[in-house]
């Protein structure tokens, strides 16, 4: 019961983040949603019994990604952003979009009749030790593979911001 | 039940942590006063012991002042942030064994979790916006200045520091306080900074490391008094100051608790006599490790003086991450070829 309204709770509180994100002026208001939208969905995996998940979700994306965000936001010393209208293309493709893909997920998941209920705090395969041998046994290769395309995008990023000297 | 049981001990815990921070505030005026050859506070009470409270009582009392031009909202939000983050993270660590109070067994510590110590980093990882945000929204140079220094220098840091623990996350096998403490139970010898996992390196980068991320000398750049007033807190006032400085001594403490629990043995010491003492000695020679550990940190502090700012950049990137990576290997390679 407390559960399931904690998990209502934040599941809430996320998406309030998700609208407040957009409908905020001020970049340095909208990063900070989307600070509360990280931390709603960390609150979510840990609710759901991933508790490694969750508090990597904190640490990457609200502790390191999007303290990036708001130091170059600073930085740069972002002003009001102008309201428009909005491309028509968005309204016109976007909302139908949204409803037809929301109503695919629905769809599926009634079709599946997915076990909806709640699960206890490290029930499920979540804890540190099985991820790693996920990791590290059956997912080696591509592990790997992906730790080399993000030190060549970190090469990258030295290379580009590195002054030519001349 | 367990409910009852967990607010218990989170308002006892949060009442001995609030006063630890008061009197290591006053530890630290003695303590340096001592290493400058005077006396420190000495009229408010014995010893000058009641200071922290007359401290207390005139921040409470100052006029509360906002100053015009500042974002109000954040400028509100980032004091209340730093304060509640720094006592959040007290609640994973374990200070004690398991008590028996009315046939029901209790582990001296809030919540047992087994990410713990990725909680404790997740924690001082959002710790940043209080510091960032205070500075922003200030609306001031200097904070602004400050903060930029702090942010920059807590997010570097914290690789160090992050990467120091590997190498003890190794050789315990768990992420769990409560576990990482119990493999080092039966002397000083099985302590990880000793025999338990000869995690001496470590030791040294987290000591490095946690001074810079709780923002104290030689690494108290951001609040440089001599170049920029105080830092991220110049513009801050009455109890919003004050919540800045405590949520500074909390982190303090923090991470001497940490200290002790990683690399020190936690709780392990000596247990003799009746049952009651059997039950609180734990606590005690965890607190006196705790105690030793922020004595250091004051020693420090009265002793050396402020790096220049690319050094402490310099230091962090070029010289604590090698060798925190260097240990992480070599801790991970004994250990693979002990298996």
């Amino acid at each position: 019961m407390v559960h399931l309204a904690l998990f209502s709770l934040f599941a809430i509180l996320c998406v309030a983040g998700a609208i407040n994100l957009l409908a905020q002026k001020h970049p340095i208001a909208s990063a900070l949603s989307l600070i509360v939208v990280m931390g709603s969905l960390a609150a979510e995996y840990m609710l759901l019994g991933a508790e490694f998940v969750a508090v990597i979700q904190v640490i990457i994306y609200a502790g390191a990604i999007m303290v990036l965000f708001v130091f170059v936001i600073m930085l740069l010393n972002a002003g009001e952003e102008e309201r428009t209208r909005g491309s028509r293309i968005a309204i016109i493709f976007g909302i139908p979009g949204l409803l037809v893909g929301m109503g695919l997920i629905a769809w599926v998941l009634v079709r599946h009749n997915v076990a909806s209920g709640l699960v206890k705090a490290g029930a499920l395969p979540g804890t540190p030790p099985r991820i790693a041998r996920l990791l590290f046994r059956n997912f080696l290769l591509p592990f790997e593979v992906t730790s080399v395309l993000i030190l060549i995008a970190i090469m990258g990023a030295v290379v580009l911001a590195r002054r030519e000297r001349g | 039940m367990f409910v009852l049981i967990s607010f218990i001990k989170i308002v006892i815990v949060l009442a001995v942590l609030l006063t630890i921070v008061a009197y290591t505030v006053l530890l630290e005026r003695k303590l340096v006063g001592h290493i400058q050859n005077r006396w420190g506070p000495t009229r408010v009470g014995p010893f000058g012991l009641l200071q922290p409270l007359a401290d207390g009582l005139k921040l409470i009392l100052k006029e509360d002042l906002t100053p015009p031009y500042v974002h109000r909202g954040l400028y509100l939000l980032a004091p209340i942030l730093s304060l509640a983050l720094a006592l959040t993270s007290i609640a994973v660590i374990p200070f004690g064994n398991w008590i028996t109070v009315a046939g029901k067994r209790i582990p001296l510590q809030i919540t047992d979790v087994n990410v713990a110590l990725l909680i404790v980093l997740g924690i001082t990882s959002i710790g940043v916006y209080g510091v960032a945000l205070a500075g922003w929204s200030s609306n001031s140079k200097y904070s602004l200045l400050g903060s930029l220094r702090a942010g920059a220098q807590m997010v570097s840091y914290e690789v160090a520091l992050g990467l120091s623990l590997v190498g003890v996350l190794i050789v315990s096998g768990t992420f769990s306080l409560r576990g990482i403490v119990e493999r080092q139970l039966g002397g000083f010898w099985h302590w990880n900074i000793f025999g338990g996992g000869y995690q001496f390196v470590a030791f040294f980068i987290y000591l490095m490391a946690a001074y810079a991320e709780t923002n104290r000398t030689p690494f108290d750049l951001p609040e440089a008094e001599t170049e920029l007033v105080a830092g991220y807190h110049t513009e801050y006032s009455a109890m919003k100051f004050a919540m800045f400085f405590m949520s500074e001594y909390a982190n303090m403490v923090t991470v001497a608790c940490l200290a002790s629990v990683l690399f020190l043995g936690g709780w392990g010491g000596p247990v003799f006599g009746p049952p009651v003492l059997q039950a609180l000695l734990p606590v005690f020679w965890f607190l006196l490790r705790v105690f030793l550990f922020l004595c250091l940190y004051i020693w420090v502090r009265g002793t050396l003086p402020r790096f220049r700012y690319d050094q402490l950049m310099a230091f962090s990137w070029k010289f604590l991450l090698p060798l925190a990576i260097a240990n992480t290997m070599i801790t991970s390679l004994v250990v693979a070829l002990r298996h």
